[in-house]
C-alpha cells in the first residue's frame, strides 16, 4: 500500500513527465527519469543479455516496468528510486562510472555484487524483468512476441499447420 | 424491499446451482454477487493477470483495493496480505465464481473419502471425521452435475474409481503428446492410468461448441466458451424462469436475525454503495469457505452474539484445501505440443491404501505452463538470471513434463478462519484471519506423492527430475478451500446438519464447500455441484409453499 503523500508526489511526478514528455521529450519514461531508466537497462540486460535473441532492454522490459509504476506497482515506485541509486553508488564503487556507462563485464561484475548487497532489490527487478521479457506482449514488454518466438512457440496461434515451414526445404 | 422466497449469497459452483434449483421450484429466489459478470470476451489471455499467475492482479477479482485479508504465521506474525498475493488463499469474486476459470477437473469423491475417520482412524491432534453422508447419497447428484454442467473424459480404466450409474457424457479431448509418453510408462509400472475428467466440451454440448485447445486455459474464461461453469450452464436457467434476480456488485455484511433466533433476510451494499436489506424466508450462504464462514461469523445478534451458528465455536475452524506437491521431469526430446488444457493422464492408485498413511491422491500432468511459469521451473542448479538462464529456457520450456496432485489433508481445528480485530475491508467490515496449519501427516503423505511422481516421470525417459515437495507454515486452502462449516450430526463439533442446514437456524443454510468434511484426494468443484444438488433436492422437498419446514 502506498500513503497519500507518495500518491500526490508520484501522481504529480509521473503528470509533469507526461506533459514535458510531450512538448520537450526530456524523459521518455512515464515515472522513471532517463538516467534512471539507464541505470536500470544496464541491470535488466544482465538479468537477460542479448545472443542471439534480444535483451531485456531490447524486447521492451524498460516500458513494461516503467508502465507497471503507474498501475499495480506503484507500491514499487520508491524501492526502484532508492534501489537505482543505490545500484549506481556501489558502481561507482567498484567500477568508477555509473552502471549504464560500464562495459558488459563490469555491468555483471556490479550485478552480482548487488544481488549480494541488496537481494531484495534484486530479487524484484529479477521477477520484473522475467515478467516483461516472458509475458503477454500488451503489457508494454516481449516486444513483437519475442519471447515467444525464441521459445518455438507459434504467434499467432495456429492449429495443426505450425508444423511446416513453408519458407525452407527443396523446391521440387 | 419486497421480500422473496430465498437469498443465495454467492454465484460460484455452487450458488449457481441453488439458484437453479430452487427458481425451477418455483420459491422466488435473489442470487447476490459481489463481483461482475464476465463473458468470453473477458478472456484476454494474460500470461500475466489470470486467476493462476496474479501478478498484476487477478483477472476475475478480488480486486487489491480494500480487500485484505490477515494470514498469521507458525511464529504468530500477522501479516496483511493482498488478494493477487498468493497467501490470501483467493479464489474469484465473479459470476460463476471459480468456475468461470478454473481448469475444469472435474473429479467424484471415492467411498472412503466420506469415511476418513472408519477407515484410518484419526491421528492424534487431528479432526479427521466421517460426513455424515455417503457416497450412494451424493452419487445420483454427481451424475446430476456431470450431464447438466457437462463432463468429458474416460475413466473406464480406473479400477478405483467410485460405483456410477451412467458413463460420462461426453468422450475425452484426444490424447496430448504428454499423455502418449506418459501412459506407457504408467503401465509398466503396474499403475491405472486413465483419461481426466473435466467440465469441459470435447463435442458440442449443451448448445456450446468444443474446447480449441489453446495453451491459455487454467485461470482463465474460456474464448470459446467451451468450459462449463455456473455462468453459462445453471445461472442463464435459473434466470430464464423468471424466479431469479442475479444482483452483481453486491456485498452482504450480515444474515439478519430476529428475535426468535431465525433469519429475516440479508443486509448488503449493493453496486451504487448503498445498503440495502433484502428480506427473504431463507438464506443460504454459498461464498466458499473462507468468506461463508466471514458472513456467518459477521452476522451477530442477540441470540448469536458470536455469530450464526457458532455457539459452539465451531465456525471457521477445520480450514482445508489441498496439499500439492509432485515432480519436474526434464526430457532430451520435445514433449510439449501446445495442445491445450495440456492435463489429460491421471492415476488414482495412490489415494488409499498406503500401510502407514492416512489417504493420499490423484496424481495427473499438469496444466500447459505460459513462459512465464517455465523461468523459475529449471533445473536444479540453473543460474537463476543471466545468458545461462535464457538458454536454459530455450533448452527446457518445451522439455519438461509436471506431475502433481492433491494431496488430501488431514484437517486439524487449529486450521481457522477468525475475524481480525482491527483491519476492515473497503465496506468497513472485519476482515479473515487465517491461521494454524492441517496436521502434520499432511505432509508425510505429500512427501511420498512426491516420490511416486518422481517415479513415473524416471520411468517415462526423464532426463533428470526435481521434486516438488514442501512443508507450509500456513493452511493451503486457495481455490480448493473446504471445511469452515463442517457438516455433521452433533453440534457441538460441527455447524450444519446432513442437509446443509445450520443446527440452531433451522432458515440458514450453508451450501458449498465450506461443508465438507473431508476434501478428498481430488479437485473438490464437482462434489460441491454435486452436494449443491442434494442439498437443494431436500431443500425444494421440504418446502412448503410459503416456507420452510424443517
Amino acid at each position: 500500500m502506498f500513503n497519500r503523500r507518495e500518491i500526490l508526489t508520484g501522481g504529480a511526478a509521473a503528470g509533469a513527465v507526461l506533459v514535458s514528455g510531450c512538448l520537450s521529450r526530456s524523459s521518455q519514461g512515464l515515472v522513471l527519469s532517463d538516467k534512471e531508466a539507464g541505470t536500470l537497462a544496464a541491470l535488466c540486460d544482465q538479468i537477460i543479455p542479448a545472443d542471439e535473441w534480444p535483451s531485456a532492454s531490447e524486447a521492451g522490459v524498460l516500458t513494461f516496468i516503467d508502465r507497471q509504476l503507474t498501475g499495480p506497482y506503484r507500491r514499487h515506485r520508491k524501492a526502484y528510486r532508492t534501489g537505482i541509486e543505490e545500484l549506481n553508488k556501489l558502481a561507482q564503487l567498484r567500477i568508477g562510472v555509473d552502471l549504464g556507462s560500464g562495459t558488459a563485464l563490469q555491468q555483471l561484475d556490479v550485478a552480482r555484487a548487488l544481488e549480494q548487497q541488496n537481494p531484495a532489490f534484486f530479487g524484484m527487478v529479477r521477477q520484473h524483468t522475467m515478467q516483461g521479457y516472458y509475458g503477454s506482449p500488451r503489457h508494454g514488454g516481449n516486444k513483437d512476441a519475442v519471447a515467444y518466438r525464441m521459445l518455438g512457440l507459434d504467434v499467432p496461434l495456429l492449429r495443426g499447420r505450425a508444423q511446416f515451414d513453408l519458407t525452407t526445404g527443396s523446391k521440387s | 424491499m419486497k421480500g422473496v422466497n430465498a437469498v443465495i449469497i454467492g454465484a460460484g459452483a455452487a450458488g449457481g446451482i441453488v439458484a437453479k434449483e430452487l427458481s425451477t421450484a418455483g420459491l422466488s429466489v435473489v442470487l447476490l454477487e459481489r463481483g461482475a459478470w464476465y463473458t468470453a470476451h473477458d478472456c484476454r489471455k494474460d500470461d500475466l493477470r489470470n486467476q493462476r499467475v496474479t501478478v498484476l492482479g487477478n483477472a476475475f477479482g478480488p480486486e487489491d483495493d480494500g480487500n485484505p485479508r490477515i494470514v498469521v504465521s507458525s511464529k504468530g506474525e500477522a501479516h496483511e496480505i493482498l488478494p493477487s498475493e498468493g497467501g490470501y488463499n483467493n479464489n474469484a469474486a465473479c459470476v460463476g465464481g471459480g468456475t468461470l476459470s478454473y481448469g475444469a477437473q472435474a473429479w467424484r469423491f471415492m467411498p472412503q473419502d466420506f469415511r476418513m475417520r472408519s477407515t484410518y482412524g484419526a491421528p492424534e491432534g487431528s479432526s479427521l471425521e466421517d460426513w455424515p453422508i455417503s457416497y450412494d447419497d451424493l452419487e445420483p447428484f454427481y451424475d446430476k452435475a456431470e450431464h447438466e454442467i457437462g463432463v468429458s473424459g474416460d475413466v473406464s480404466t480406473d479400477p478405483f474409481k467410485a460405483p456410477r450409474k451412467r458413463d460420462l457424457p461426453m468422450p475425452p479431448l484426444p490424447p496430448n503428446k504428454e499423455f502418449d509418453i506418459l501412459w506407457p510408462a504408467a503401465k509398466r509400472l503396474g499403475l491405472h492410468p486413465f483419461h481426466v475428467p473435466m467440465l469441459r466440451n470435447s463435442v458440442p454440448y449443451n448448445g456450446r461448441g468444443p474446447c480449441m485447445r489453446c495453451r491459455w486455459c487454467c485461470g482463465f474464461a474460456c474464448e470459446v466458451d467451451a468450459k462449463n461453469g455456473s455462468q453459462n450452464t445453471v445461472i442463464p436457467t435459473a434466470l430464464a424462469t423468471g424466479n431469479c434476480d442475479l444482483r452483481t456488485g453486491c456485498m452482504a455484511r450480515e444474515i439478519l436475525i430476529d428475535d426468535r433466533g431465525r433469519a429475516r433476510g440479508v443486509r448488503y451494499i449493493d453496486a451504487q454503495g448503498e445498503e440495502v436489506e433484502q428480506l427473504s424466508d431463507i438464506v443460504i450462504v454459498s461464498s466458499a469457505a473462507i468468506e461463508s464462514a466471514r458472513l456467518l461469523l459477521n452476522s451477530k445478534s442477540r441470540l448469536s452474539p458470536t455469530g450464526v451458528g457458532n455457539r459452539y465455536d465451531q465456525v471457521g475452524r477445520n480450514l482445508q484445501g489441498h496439499h500439492y506437491t509432485g515432480a519436474t521431469g526434464y526430457f532430451d526430446l520435445e514433449v510439449y505440443d501446445d495442445l491445450g488444457p495440456g492435463t489429460s493422464i491421471a492415476i488414482c492408485d495412490y489415494n488409499h491404501g498406503t500401510p502407514g498413511l492416512h489417504g493420499g491422491g490423484m496424481l495427473a500432468n499438469e496444466f500447459t505452463r505460459l513462459p512465464y511459469q517455465t523461468v523459475d521451473r529449471l533445473p536444479e542448479g540453473t543460474r537463476g538470471w543471466g545468458l545461462a538462464h535464457k538458454q536454459a529456457m530455450r533448452q527446457w520450456h518445451k522439455r519438461t513434463i509436471v506431475i502433481m496432485g492433491p494431496t488430501q489433508q488431514i484437517p486439524s481445528t487449529n486450521g481457522r478462519v477468525t475475524l481480525d480485530p482491527r483491519v476492515r475491508d473497503k465496506y468497513g467490515m472485519p476482515v479473515t484471519r487465517i491461521e494454524g496449519n492441517v496436521h502434520p501427516h499432511t505432509f508425510e503423505i505429500g512427501d511420498r506423492q512426491s516420490e511416486r511422481a518422481a517415479a513415473w516421470l524416471k520411468e517415462a525417459g526423464a532426463l533428470h527430475v526435481s521434486s516438488m515437495s514442501w512443508h507450509p507454515d500456513t493452511v493451503s486452502a486457495g481455490q480448493h478451500q473446504a471445511g469452515t462449516c463442517r457438516m455433521g450430526n452433533d453440534p457441538r463439533g460441527s455447524v450444519v446438519n446432513k442437509f446443509c442446514q445450520v443446527h440452531d437456524v433451522d432458515n440458514v443454510f450453508v451450501i458449498d464447500g465450506s461443508v465438507h468434511v473431508t476434501n478428498g484426494g481430488f479437485n473438490p468443484v464437482l462434489t460441491i455441484m454435486a452436494v449443491a444438488y442434494y442439498a437443494s433436492d431436500a431443500l425444494v422437498r421440504n418446502w412448503k409453499g410459503s416456507r420452510f419446514r424443517s
